[in-house]
């Protein structure tokens, strides 16, 4: 990552995470999605990344959010449990003949299919862990459930959307 | 040795992801725990600071409509006021202690609300600069709102009522029969009043009020109304009361604190007399 990608990187962390402080934190459509658009910033490091700084940006950044949302621990943990499982996804969904090692794991690099399978199932991880410790003792397993279900499909949604407004396209060979 | 050495090496991210899972559940207990302090919370300078420029955007374009409810409420406040006002020709006596303000009021402005989550809180843009205190209850004309929990220099963190951690000890105003009004954690317009006994007649559109028990609210603020009465399934001693909320959470604004001067009194008191206040 040079330097000029990491300026870009870290514009970008601050733009997602003004936009869920300010805008998404009270954000729920019908009750039950939750945009948790920050998570960009996780899904969208160089696939290169070493598995350690990952999950430390995602401990990090979970935490910030965390700060402003009063719920402190429950992005933390979910972040972290989300970095964790990217590096396993990363592998386990890898193309023969492995990945360029400039790659980065956006939509306009790695085509839509591929990316919704990336990222949908990391979002979903990330919700499960969420909503499970946000409802420990209180709701049942359904809404754990359906909560998640809803907020990772409509989290996916505006990740997809950020990606096409704000991402560089480069040209496809 | 080195074989574990680099058998640790190489599983060094799984180690870090363990340890930092760890440290982020053991922040999710102490947060929510009632007695442990919570060290990082929206009460922090930066994050209240920040809240409270959003509040400020955001709180402008419902000016119009707090303005109305604070006329409102002046009005009445005023009528009560005439009402007391000592007519010169009555005879007045010193008020003993008990009868001095027990309960002492003050304006807030809510900064941070979340109504989604299953523990929800408010900042607000009082601190302890301010003589806001951990315990005082929160309360706007519409009804109650919740209970501060953690104050910092110049904001403090509250729980919302919208909080299935929070009990406020009320009773149905018609027959003075007493509960706890607890979240449940589903809906942000409904909370459930618990502790009712099952021979109690009850009917739907009573008025639930606090109870002055816990002396957090001074008696008679409105919580809400029963909305439905149902035998509880669990606990066949108690009924099953739906409590419709008087508070709009979600545009909850200017609230007002409340704080009972004499509540560290009746909380030695009790406690030399060896009772827990459940409530």
């Amino acid at each position: 990552m040079n330097i000029r990608n990491l300026i870009s990187y870290l514009l970008l962390i601050i733009f997602l995470g003004l936009v869920q402080i300010f805008f998404l934190k009270n954000l729920a459509l019908f009750g039950v999605a939750f945009a948790f658009v920050y998570l960009l910033g996780i899904l969208s490091l160089p696939i290169s990344t070493r598995p350690v700084p990952v999950i430390l940006i995602a401990f990090v950044l979970g935490f910030v959010i965390d700060l402003f949302y009063e719920t402190i621990g429950m992005h933390t943990a979910a972040a972290t449990f989300m970095a964790f499982a990217r590096s396993l996804w990363l592998r386990a969904i890898s193309p023969t003949g492995g990945y360029v090692e400039t790659e980065e794991p956006t939509l306009s690099e790695m085509g839509f299919g591929w990316f919704l399978s990336y990222s949908l199932p990391l979002i979903f991880a990330y919700s499960l862990v969420f909503f499970t410790a946000d409802q420990w003792g209180t709701g049942g397993l359904w809404v754990i459930l359906n909560k998640s279900l809803f907020s990772s499909l409509f989290t996916c949604l505006l990740v997809i959307l950020v990606q096409l407004l704000f991402f560089k396209r480069r040209r496809r060979i | 040795m080195l074989r574990i050495l680099q058998f640790l090496y190489r599983i060094r991210a799984f180690i870090l992801f363990v340890f930092l899972e760890v440290a982020a559940v053991w922040m999710i207990v102490t947060n929510n725990s009632p007695q442990g302090a919570a060290f990082f919370n929206s009460s922090n300078a930066v994050v209240g600071s920040l809240l409270k420029q959003q509040a400020d955007v955001v709180q402008f374009f419902s000016l119009a409509d707090a303005n109305e409810a604070l006329t409102t409420e002046n009005a009445e406040i005023l009528e009560q006021l005439l009402a007391l006002q000592v007519k010169p020709d009555s005879v007045s006596l010193p008020l003993d202690s008990a009868f001095a303000a027990t309960y002492e009021f003050r304006g807030a402005r809510v900064i941070g609300n979340s109504l989604r989550f299953s523990q929800n809180y408010l900042t607000i843009n009082k601190g302890a600069k301010d003589g806001v205190k951990p315990g005082m209850g929160i309360f706007n004309p519409e009804g109650v709102v919740g209970r501060v929990k953690s104050v910092s220099e110049n904001y403090s963190v509250a729980f919302s009522l919208l909080n299935t951690g929070l009990m406020v000890s009320s009773k149905i105003k018609s027959t003075d029969v007493f509960g706890s009004v607890q979240w449940d954690g589903k809906s942000s317009t409904e909370a459930r009043l618990l502790f009712v006994p099952r021979h109690v007649k009850t009917q739907e559109g009573d008025t639930i009020v606090t109870s002055g028990f816990n002396a957090v609210f001074p008696e008679g603020i409105q919580i809400g109304v029963i909305s439905k009465v149902a035998p509880n399934e669990k606990d066949p001693n108690y009924l099953d009361l739906t409590v419709k909320l008087s508070t709009d959470f979600s545009k909850v604004s200017y609230v007002y604190l409340v704080e009972n001067t004499q509540f560290n009194e009746l909380d030695s008191l009790n406690r030399q007399a060896e009772i827990s206040n459940e409530y």
